[in-house]
């Protein structure tokens, strides 16, 4: 019955919004559960669907319905949104394609045209868009904001968020509050200096700009020495999560530059490898927590804040959890910035432990040298951009990890515009064969309840749905569903490629669908009664 | 000085043409390495074996067979893929192509065997029921077209009286039971969460989704090639390692 209101209830919404997304509908996003409305679905980031046609019971039945192939030829990381019979989807690197939900055929296309000498570390990718009003946002991989009409895709306006000669990239999708749009920035290799934006939607004129590595006379500038902040990196390049009550915006924030040498930025490196709590409207930073103070090894803290309400030592709590790429799953009280609690849930070797406070004891046998340290995690990290998901129905916290070690070597890093500013090359260990798993956490103490073993560590998020299922993806192309209780298997189908992405769902002719990006293709699955 | 290095450094970050190339000398090679390391090593490992990047330690690059080729890669990078360009100048793009061309090649040194007598040895001895040489033999060993590249003599010769002490990467051998009781011993060709696919003895192709095996095991440093430390005279196993080491494939 529940059930049946909603799709009444989005019913009456498409018809009266058609091509209006107002702030009010995404930030209800959850009242309207056959759409996605956000990168992570919702503000809070959980990225579970309240859908529950595909369920246990049937989700052997799972068949795909249609498929869209890309042109771009790198990673396909996009996660779409889908509203008003309509998927937006980003096409590797900085395209933007509309289609039909009902026949996967294109409505309208953006093509970027691209300098032939961009500087992106780590593959021409992207993650999807944003959208608000009549406009979907692209953030391009040459450091442009570009709106876009929603009905036609055409440029209403182009801005320069920075300039991607000195290796400043975009490849986050925006995040669309109120009557902004939210822009993270990629580049930490190449030394640029972090910072998060936001640009009027109307009329893209910068509204605020939080640099992330505090200048002359702001409070963390003493954290670097010398003018080392100057190139400082903590960017931000996965996008964060909002709560309209605290009115902040919760993000991860990139490793410090260079990467792997610590002695030219003595100090704890503010606000690298933090969680920062901003304002909306105004761009201040209200408050802060650094995971990994003075790192040398490349972990990132551009990890999916999700934001869960529950009673955490017998009093209600607005939380905050995270999952971080250095191996510990952390909590905190949103509003205070409170640290509560963390534990540790994959391998590691960087620290020795955290202390009362959550600040980690540092183990110096893992910083590079010129004989080699072995680290756990490697680079890649124990979690990264891939998304976990939280099912309030089954109240775990799920995470994909990577387990795999590397050798890191001190080299020479010297700073120059538009080159890798890193100082250290990597090896892998000797006969460790990396493998991964879907972890399903308890998001009040971290404890590890269960796992699902892969081959091969994951690049792919987690989508949990009120059908009792989680849905992940491998490298090797398997797209599989788990049962949210227990993690057994109950449905795979192999998509032929590689997948580098998140999962979603959604609802088109009052049935449930599920999405997900895999080689060079959108693959949409549906029930055989669904079948359009 | 800075200054003028920033300023010569945004003018290189248009893309480059391979032209002047400097002679490579051994000093082009180590500012090579140097700039190998600090722009490469990260995705391609410090001895260019590969990571996140390609393994460009071998005789021949699919994406780079000339060194012209190799230029354009290093400075525009490979679109579709993580390889991205680099805002190096052309001298210093040509310093990268004469490390990169050093990588994966063995140094010549003379050996005691016979080349012509060795690639006779290698048909007697059967060698080519598993492994391929330009295209021609069997499927569970490695192909050896270019292996005199890619491997040192001292590495051949281990390789084939001692094959257990290094089971090259890709031919890993298992152990399956299915669900009917079947036993198979294999060459993996690929597994993942869900299944595995190997090739028996004789090069049959079997595939199973794991929830048909009973059992299944990896015969860690076990391998289907035999040890020719008894089967081999001293002299015909230094014409065969003489042979291989003469494989240097195609550029």
């Amino acid at each position: 019955m529940k059930a049946v209101l909603a799709i009444l209830l989005a019913l009456v919404l498409t018809a009266e919004l058609s091509a209006q997304l107002t702030y009010d509908r995404i930030r209800q996003a959850v009242r309207e559960p056959g759409s996605w409305l956000t990168y992570h679905g919702t503000y809070d980031a959980q990225r579970f669907s309240t859908l529950d046609e595909i369920n246990r019971a049937n989700v052997q039945q799972l068949r795909p319905v249609w498929m869209y192939q890309v042109q771009g030829r790198h990673h396909f990381e996009s996660t779409p949104l889908v509203f008003d019979g309509v998927m937006y989807l980003t096409d590797p690197p900085s395209d933007v394609v509309a289609l039909d939900v009902k026949t996967g055929r294109p409505l309208w296309a953006y093509r970027r045209s691209l300098p032939d000498d961009l500087r992106a570390c780590c593959g021409d990718v992207n993650r999807g868009v944003a959208a608000l009003g009549d406009q979907i946002f692209i953030a391009t991989i040459d450091a442009h904001l570009v709106a876009l009409d929603m009905r036609t895709g055409r440029v209403r306006w182009d801005v320069e968020v920075a300039d991607y000669k000195t290796g400043h990239s975009l490849t986050a999708a925006p995040l669309a509050v109120k009557d902004k749009v939210i822009v993270g920035m990629a580049g930490a290799e190449y030394g640029v200096r972090g910072f998060l934006d936001a640009y009027d939607a109307a009329t893209g004129k910068r509204a605020w700009r939080l640099w992330t590595v505090p200048g002359p006379g702001e409070p963390g500038h003493d954290s670097w020495s010398g003018d080392s902040w100057k190139r400082g990196g903590a960017t931000t390049w996965v996008t964060g999560a909002f709560d309209p009550e605290t009115n902040l915006t919760y993000w991860g924030t990139g490793n410090p530059g260079p990467d792997f040498i610590g002695d030219v930025r003595e100090g704890d490196n503010l606000y690298s490898d933090s969680l920062i709590a901003v304002d909306v409207d105004t761009g201040a930073l209200r408050w802060h927590f650094q995971f990994t103070p003075h790192d040398v090894n490349d972990i990132d803290a551009t990890e999916i804040p999700i934001l869960v309400d529950a009673d955490f030592r017998g009093r209600p709590r607005k939380l905050l959890l995270f999952a971080n790429r250095n191996g510990f799953f952390y909590i905190f009280d949103r509003v205070t910035g409170e640290y509560l609690h963390a534990k540790q849930f994959a391998r590691q070797t960087w620290t020795k432990g955290l202390d009362a406070k959550g600040r980690p004891i540092p183990n110096p046998d893992t910083v590079p040298s010129p004989k080699g340290a072995l680290v756990y995690p490697d680079d890649d990290g124990i979690t990264n951009w891939f998304s976990p998901s939280y099912s309030p129905q089954t109240k775990i916290f799920y995470q994909n990890v990577r387990e795999k070690g590397g050798i890191y070597f001190r080299n020479e890093a010297v700073y120059q515009p538009g080159r890798m500013y890193l100082g250290a090359s990597k090896r892998a260990v000797p006969d460790e064969e990396p493998w991964g798993a879907l972890r399903a956490l308890d998001p009040l103490t971290g404890d590890v309840k269960w796992e699902f073993k892969v081959t091969t560590p994951p690049w792919c998020g987690l989508l949990s749905t009120a059908g009792g299922l989680v849905f992940s993806g491998t490298m090797e192309g398997m797209f599989f569903a788990v049962d949210a209780e227990s993690g057994k298997p109950l449905w795979r189908f192999q998509t032929g490629g590689a997948i580098w992405s998140n999962p979603i769902s959604y609802q088109a002719g009052g049935h449930q669908y599920i999405a997900i990006a895999a080689g060079n293709a959108l693959l949409v699955f549906g029930l055989p009664a669904s079948s359009l | 000085m800075w200054t003028s290095w920033w300023l010569l450094a945004l003018q290189m970050t248009v893309a480059v043409e391979p032209t002047a190339r400097p002679k490579v000398t051994p000093q082009e090679v180590a500012r090579g390495k140097t700039l190998f390391e600090a722009q490469c090593a990260y995705c391609h490992g410090a001895d260019g074996d590969g990571g996140r990047g390609a393994n460009l330690a071998r005789a021949t690059l699919r994406r780079a067979p000339t060194d012209e080729a190799l230029f354009r890669v290093v400075n525009r990078g490979i679109p579709g893929t993580g390889m991205p360009g680099n805002a190096m100048s052309a001298r210093e793009t040509w310093q990268a192509v004469a490390f990169v061309r050093s990588l994966g090649r063995v140094k010549r040194e003379p050996l005691p065997g016979d080349a012509v007598r060795g690639a006779q040895v290698y048909q007697a001895a059967g060698c080519a029921a598993c492994h391929t040489i330009r295209g021609r033999g069997g499927p569970t060993g490695p192909d050896l077209t270019d292996i005199g590249a890619r491997s040192s003599p001292a590495y051949l010769r281990r390789a084939i009286v001692d094959p257990r002490a290094d089971v090259p990467t890709g031919f890993k051998q298992i152990r399956v039971v299915t669900r009917e009781g079947r036993r198979m011993i294999g060459v993996r060709v690929n597994e993942d969460t869900f299944s595995i696919q190997f090739l028996d003895a004789g090069g049959t192709l079997y595939s199973f989704f794991k929830e048909e095996l009973a059992e299944l095991a990896a015969d860690d440093g076990r391998t289907a090639m035999p040890s020719f430390r008894e089967r081999l005279e001293p002299a015909a196993l230094d014409d065969l390692v003489a042979y291989l080491v003469s494989l240097e494939g195609t550029r």
